[in-house]
């Protein structure tokens, strides 16, 4: 078994709301996924597909390869999930909902949820009501950090924590978790995160796939920005393909050029004889602003809707 | 004034979330005094038949001292559990519009727009406020409309309001006081559990010329009370309990500026930093969350069980002196048979305000899967009808508690009453436990919302609600067959007088194993948590 997660042509309709419209996903096993995609896309509802708590309305999802709706319990004992939004009992203190939830799976780390309090900086012994948000949200990653599973369902994990926390949750997935090898599907739309984690991305927009590959695949899409001083007004660079919103300024240029292209635009510019360059890479960023800046009127609108269905 | 800007917003937000909920039981009190006046009349027609029916010390415990023999004040005197009514609702409302806001963060939400500190509370009490004062409107229209005299009916009215607003300031304190919301209802409702005892012993200390009756000057559902409608009315009582509801007002107001958002005034303990090995099933999680509310209502049928076991010996003198009356008791089997009717009927209603608790510990299903608290746990090696199961435990096992606790205390204090604890006790056991196949139905349908139609959940109070109706009003008007055999408490057989037969039972369980069954089904297939 290669893959840990495998959905092909998932279909769910809240009403006459599509929030998954044919949507495709493969997480191999072992690998960092990032599942990006902005509020609303679509990605927690994904991930509750993939819990078997939401039924499909049509195709097929293979988790750990089982069915996620039918086989939801035995699933459940090898894999940990972190919701989008963490709620406690309000009466139960954060130490007893770590155990409870580990208990609950089949099986808990005693070091490591010790090591992990640590590192977060979290108090045990306080009531689920009276943690802030960022700590709610701690509670749950100690618990399915520290369970013995091989499968984390982590929605937007990171939501609520502060800078140095953020760096601490990064620390443990890229050091623990490659070192034990487990398989992250990590839902975010902070896209430094995903970029510092996942070994592959998958982007949703409205329901679907809409890119899905490595990091460096993904860098092929993107499109490099070059600010450049010239010894005399650019030649040739405004007809070659692959340049994009080219400002021109005397010896001054400003252009962004699709990955394929750059050998070329930097070979016309050295022919004019380049005083300074500057050259930014591609970022997730723009790859993200290029898919969402585009989104028509009308699916930016269902978008929105969609924000309210599936928190 | 700073303080209150945008209380008439909230106001407008209160009753766009409650104007259903409000309605509703506002309706419901007035139906229930509508149907007495006409019955009341005619069974009991000369001033002796109600003298002699009311100076019984059961209904005084119920329902208070009878002031005078007209026909207004005897619907009054009949009417005295309806105060305990609106005063639990008056701060059930107050706390869900304060406390439970806080709790789940609403409040922030709203605190944070131009509005003022104490706004929020304002609103909450000038709703309920502004709701008793609509009650005590209709409701003396109500009566003037039985051909009852207007100002008796009007200080009926004022009756009900007044101790509906009294118990919203009750809540609007107890409100401060804790953070959780369960906690506050629970010292506010003990707050009424008190009030409700001190006006019962110093009742029935009264009509024995004991030396407790001053008791009842403690007890404000004393003070409303003898406000006295229909028998010479005794205004200056509303003044005393609006005093005492603004003085409560104001101590809510001063706790609320002395604390900070989401605090409350009592500390809140540590708790474990690792969870002890007990707490590691979906059962030992759902004993965690329902133990709280177990406790509650097992004490609180202790209580009710003891004092109806205490006054179930004087119910035989009811009859004495009344002939229209004894040829009815004769019928049921004379003095004897009186009790065994009263002990039915008691138990009938410990039924009802058992399946109350049914249906709440039901419905706590609803509240984690709305709360997301249901999604971690079904995300873990549990499934779904273990976690549906750890919860209707208490379901079903927690209203047998509490009725088993009931008739214990009842009887074990009716049979020392008597001398006979060995023969009254399990007589008096037995009436409570047949009520326990009509519970499970109204937790059953409630079972079957939750599974089946999971956005309607919360009308599983609306068949208890019917119920209760049928049960108090129905014989009263002489209501049609048909539609008192809607209640499943029609057909619990009446013990400990009439033989118990088993098929109704049967078919009670049977019943109630049909609809739990359908919403375990209808669970097992739906959306979790339920989309729109």
């Amino acid at each position: 078994m290669t893959n840990a997660i495998d959905v092909v042509g998932l279909v769910k309709t809240f009403g006459r709301t599509r929030a998954l419209d044919g949507l495709d996903l493969t997480v191999a096993t072992g690998e960092v996924h990032g599942f990006l995609g902005p509020n609303g896309s679509g990605k927690s509802t994904t991930i509750r597909v993939l819990l078997g708590l939401l039924r499909a309305d049509a195709g097929r999802a293979t988790l750990l390869g089982g069915d996620p709706w039918a086989d939801a319990v035995r699933l459940h004992r090898r894999l940990a999930y972190v919701p989008g939004d963490v709620t406690l009992w309000p009466n139960l203190s954060g130490g007893e909902v770590i155990d409870l939830l580990g208990h609950l799976r089949g099986g808990l780390d005693r070091g490591r949820r010790d090591e992990l309090l640590e590192r977060f900086g979290l108090d045990p012994a306080k009531k689920g009501r009276t943690y802030s948000k960022g700590n709610r949200q701690k509670v749950a990653l100690v618990a399915a950090l520290a369970s013995d599973v091989e499968l984390l369902l982590l929605d937007e994990p990171t939501a609520g924590l502060d800078p140095l926390m953020e760096a601490a949750f990064r620390d443990w997935i890229n050091a623990e978790e490659r070192a034990r090898g487990r398989t992250v599907l990590l839902s975010s739309h902070i896209l430094a995160e995903v970029e510092a984690l996942a070994d592959r991305v998958s982007i949703i927009r409205a329901g679907r796939i809409v890119e899905s590959g490595t990091l460096a695949d993904l860098r092929h899409l993107t499109r490099t920005s070059v600010t450049a001083e010239l010894a005399a007004p650019p030649d040739g660079l405004a007809n070659l393909a692959g340049v994009h919103n080219l400002e021109v300024d005397g010896t001054r240029v400003r252009f962004q050029v699709d990955s394929p292209c750059l050998d070329e635009a930097l070979r016309r510019l050295t022919a004019v004889g380049v005083r300074s360059l500057t050259s930014q890479p591609p970022t997730l960023e723009e790859l993200f602003l290029r898919h969402y800046q585009t989104v028509q009127p009308a699916d930016a609108a269902q978008g929105g809707s969609r924000a309210g269905v599936s928190r | 004034m700073s303080t209150l800007v945008g209380a008439g917003k909230l106001i407008r937000l209160i009753l766009r979330r409650d104007r259903l909920l409000l309605a509703l039981w506002i309706l419901f009190v007035c139906l229930v005094l509508l149907s007495f006046p006409a019955s009341l009349r005619e069974v009991f027609p000369t001033a002796a038949a109600r003298q002699r029916y009311a100076d019984n010390a059961a209904f005084i415990a119920l329902y208070g001292r009878l002031s005078g023999t007209s026909l207004g004040e005897f619907v009054a005197w009949r009417a005295g559990f309806v105060p305990v009514m609106v005063a639990l609702i008056g701060l059930l409302t107050v706390i869900r519009h304060t406390r439970v806001e806080e709790e789940t963060g609403r409040r922030e939400l709203v605190g944070a727009t131009v509005v003022g500190r104490h706004a929020g509370l304002a609103a909450a009490l000038l709703v309920t406020f502004g709701a008793n004062l609509v009650l005590a409107a209709l409701v003396a229209l109500c009566m003037v409309s039985q051909h009852l005299p207007a100002a008796g009916s009007v200080a009926l009215g004022l009756e009900l309001a007044a101790v509906g607003w009294m118990f919203a300031a009750v809540g609007a304190v107890a409100a401060q006081l804790t953070t959780g919301a369960g906690g506050a209802r629970g010292i506010a409702v003990a707050v009424l559990g008190a009030a409700w005892l001190l006006r019962v012993v110093g009742d029935a200390s009264g009509q024995a010329d004991g030396g407790l009756s001053w008791l009842w000057w403690l007890s404000p559902i004393g003070w409303v009370q003898r406000i006295r409608p229909y028998g010479g009315e005794r205004w200056w009582l509303l003044a005393l309990v609006a005093g005492c509801t603004a003085v409560l007002a104001t101590v809510a107001v001063a706790l609320s500026a002395r604390r900070d958002l989401g605090a409350g005034l009592l500390p809140t303990r540590p708790g474990p930093a690792s969870a002890a090995a007990g707490l590691r099933s979906p059962l030992a999680l759902a004993w965690r969350l329902h133990r709280g509310l177990l406790v509650g209502w097992t004490a609180g049928f202790a209580a009710l069980g003891a004092v109806f076991g205490a006054l179930t010996g004087g119910i035989g003198d009811l009859q004495r002196d009344n002939p229209s009356l004894q040829d009815i008791f004769a019928r049921m089997g004379g003095r004897a048979g009186l009790i065994d009717t009263y002990l039915a009927a008691i138990m009938g209603i410990l039924g009802l305000i058992a399946a109350a608790y049914a249906i709440q510990a039901t419905l706590r299903l609803r509240s984690e899967e709305t709360g997301g608290r249901a999604e971690p746990v079904l995300a873990t090696a549990v499934g779904r009808l273990r976690w549906a199961g750890s919860h209707l435990v208490f379901s079903v096992l927690g209203p047998a508690d509490a009725l088993v606790t009931a008739g214990l205390a009842g009887g074990l204090i009716y049979g020392l009453d008597t001398g006979d604890v060995g023969h009254q006790l399990p007589r008096v056991l037995g009436a409570a436990l047949v009520q326990l196949p009509a519970v499970w139905v109204l937790a059953a349908s409630a079972v079957a919302l939750f599974g089946l139609l999971p956005r309607l959940a919360p009308a599983a109070w609306g068949p208890l609600a019917v119920c209760l109706l049928l049960t108090l009003v129905g014989a009263a008007v002489q209501l049609d067959q048909r539609l008192l055999d809607l209640s499943p408490f029609t057909h619990v057989p009446k013990a400990p007088g009439a033989a118990v037969a088993a098929a109704p039972l049967v078919w009670l369980a049977t019943v109630a194993v049909a609809l739990a069954a359908a919403g375990l089904v209808g669970l097992r297939r739906r959306d979790m948590p339920a989309t729109p």
